[in-house]
């Protein structure tokens, strides 16, 4: 079964840290991407997003476009990033995140992907 | 060159590869390089043989082709040794190094095709490095294919390769048929690696994903092999006849555009007639013959279902009774689930609908998709539509497929459309 990895992180809290905890916190995500990928279980050394504010948020209504700035930091979390993992079971791909270091300052949605393959029923 | 030349070379190819690797690992005692070598050997030969002709002695030219790469290989990694201990006076001679011998020597008397089978499939290794392993090493796939056949990148598949062959090295599993007392229990990994291969193709068998569907060829490809080096195994036929008989159907399982069809509304005219006579055969004979398992009870289910002309025709009673013994040797609530269905039709819904209450206090399925799809189906034959329309779209929220999703909500829609 195929995951994604959502990271939410709360705007800011990245500049709160000591640059000590910076590096740290970033060699122990570069150590977990390492160990999972090279289990077979990590897909692609995951993405990365810019801040939100440096993105734009487009709806069409009544078939006009409206595009906006942002989002801005209101939400408390954000989505700063994600990656892929396939594995055997959700418990088994909960039990690699919980090695993301990110899941321990912020947090980590873990989210099926739907299968584009079905059964009979 | 024709099509037909191809698919001859790579069917030839894929047939060759387990002996000639088994060869190889008799002959210089290191799986990986050899499987490394192996893999080389069969892209030279599919470049070189539809140009230039099939050798005589294919099987031959494949082992003289790897043994020579594995041969340079070894001397380069000895090259690089001896220059990393340039500081040491003593230099090995040339002699020293691995010649490649002729094929001659090399052409094993006997079949190592099984002892490949379980060593891919050893329990030490995940069970996604067991399926790569396997398709690889025995079926003679390479990563790349394999890669899109499971909708990974390559470099997934490498990994889980190189990580597999690690342990293999790492555990010194010895290339030999596991001890006698071992051996059941071992095979029945193998059976799984395959089944799990049938089942990976066989639930993407339309559109855009039609090269998954290969895996279910390969996967019967390879069961078959198991089948000749253990004829008399009830198991081993067992699942063969499941394979061909769940693949019989595969052209009427999906309307062109991908969505699912249900047993009871396919085109019967589509299914296999010749995978269906195989299967048929397989199942009757081994059922007589050979200890019961599982597969062969699975098989034997699929059989009923593939003997009916019609839907209507369908002996439910004997499914049933094949549903009770399967629960008896080897209980788990997807199959209690099963039996659900054949309950109903011999007993009526609601002793179908009284046996999946039972399942709600099992955390192992409640929850699942397919709890909540068979009530639904059952609560419509029942005739109370609101409930069924609640429990399809539950379904539908819970699957993780697609075109499974696409059809509940589907159901669910059409009980709405009747009811008004």
């Amino acid at each position: 079964m195929k995951y994604v990895a959502l990271v939410y992180s709360n705007p800011g809290a990245f500049e709160a840290l000591s640059q000590t905890e910076r590096d740290e916190m970033m060699s122990e995500a570069d150590a977990y991407l390492q160990e999972f990928t090279e289990s077979g279980e990590l897909l692609s050394g995951g993405v990365a997003l810019a801040d939100p504010s440096t993105g734009k948020t487009v709806r069409v209504r009544n078939g006009l476009p409206a595009v906006t700035d942002g989002p801005f930091a209101e939400a408390k979390e954000q989505l700063a990033g994600y990656y892929v993992l396939d594995t055997e079971s959700l418990e088994r791909a909960t039990e690699i995140v919980v090695h993301d270091p990110a899941a321990r300052f912020w947090a980590v949605e873990v989210r099926p992907i739907m299968d584009v393959a079905g059964a009979e029923m | 060159m024709t099509q037909q030349t191809a698919r001859g070379i790579e069917d030839l190819l894929r047939q060759l590869v387990p002996q000639v690797l088994g060869a190889l690992v008799r002959r210089y005692d290191n799986f990986d390089l050899s499987e490394d070598a192996v893999q080389e050997a069969l892209l030279a030969a599919a470049l070189q043989w539809p140009e230039e002709g099939i050798p005589d002695n294919p099987r031959g030219w494949l082992i003289t082709v790897a043994a020579r790469r594995l041969a340079d290989e070894l001397r380069s990694a000895q090259a690089r040794r001896r220059r990393e201990e340039r500081a040491a006076a003593q230099v090995p001679s040339d002699e020293q190094v691995e010649q490649a011998p002729d094929a001659e020597h090399l052409v094993p008397e006997e079949d190592d095709t099984l002892t490949l089978f379980f060593l891919c499939a050893h329990p030490a290794l995940s069970a996604a490095s067991q399926l790569a392993l396997t398709l690889r090493a025995v079926g003679g796939l390479n990563t790349g294919e394999i890669a899109r056949a499971f909708l990974v990148p390559e470099a997934t598949i490498a990994q889980r390769i190189s990580r597999a062959k690690k342990s293999i090295k790492a555990s010194g599993i010895p290339f030999n048929l596991p001890p006698e007392a071992e051996r059941a229990d071992r095979l029945k990994v193998v059976l799984h690696v395959l089944y799990l291969i049938f089942n990976e193709g066989y639930t993407a068998s339309s559109g855009p994903d039609l090269q998954r569907s290969e895996l279910t060829s390969e996967a019967i490809r390879l069961t078959r092999e198991i089948r000749r080096l253990l004829p008399e195994h009830g198991e081993v036929a067992g699942l063969l006849a499941l394979m061909l008989l769940t693949d019989a159907r595969r052209g009427a399982r999906t309307h062109a555009d991908g969505g699912l069809v249900q047993l009871a509304e396919q085109d019967r005219g589509l299914w296999n007639r010749s995978y269906i006579k195989e299967g048929l055969a397989l199942v009757t004979d081994s059922l007589a013959t050979m200890p019961l398992g599982p597969y062969q009870l699975q098989a034997a289910i699929a059989a009923v279902h593939d003997e009916a002309a019609r839907a209507e025709d369908t002996d439910w009673p004997q499914i049933l009774v094949l549903y009770e013994l399967l629960e008896r040797i080897s209980p788990n609530p997807m199959i209690t689930l099963n039996r659900a269905v054949a309950v109903a039709m011999v007993h009526g819904p609601e002793a179908g609908l009284e046996l999946l209450r039972t399942l709600d206090d099992d955390d192992r399925i409640s929850g699942h998709h397919r709890l909540d799809a068979v009530r639904a189906h059952l609560l419509e034959i029942a005739g109370d539509h609101a409930a069924a329309r609640a429990s399809y779209r539950t379904a539908a929220r819970r699957t993780t497929s697609l075109p499974e999703q696409r059809y509940l909500e589907a159901r669910a829609a059409r009980l709405k459309q009747d009811s008004q």
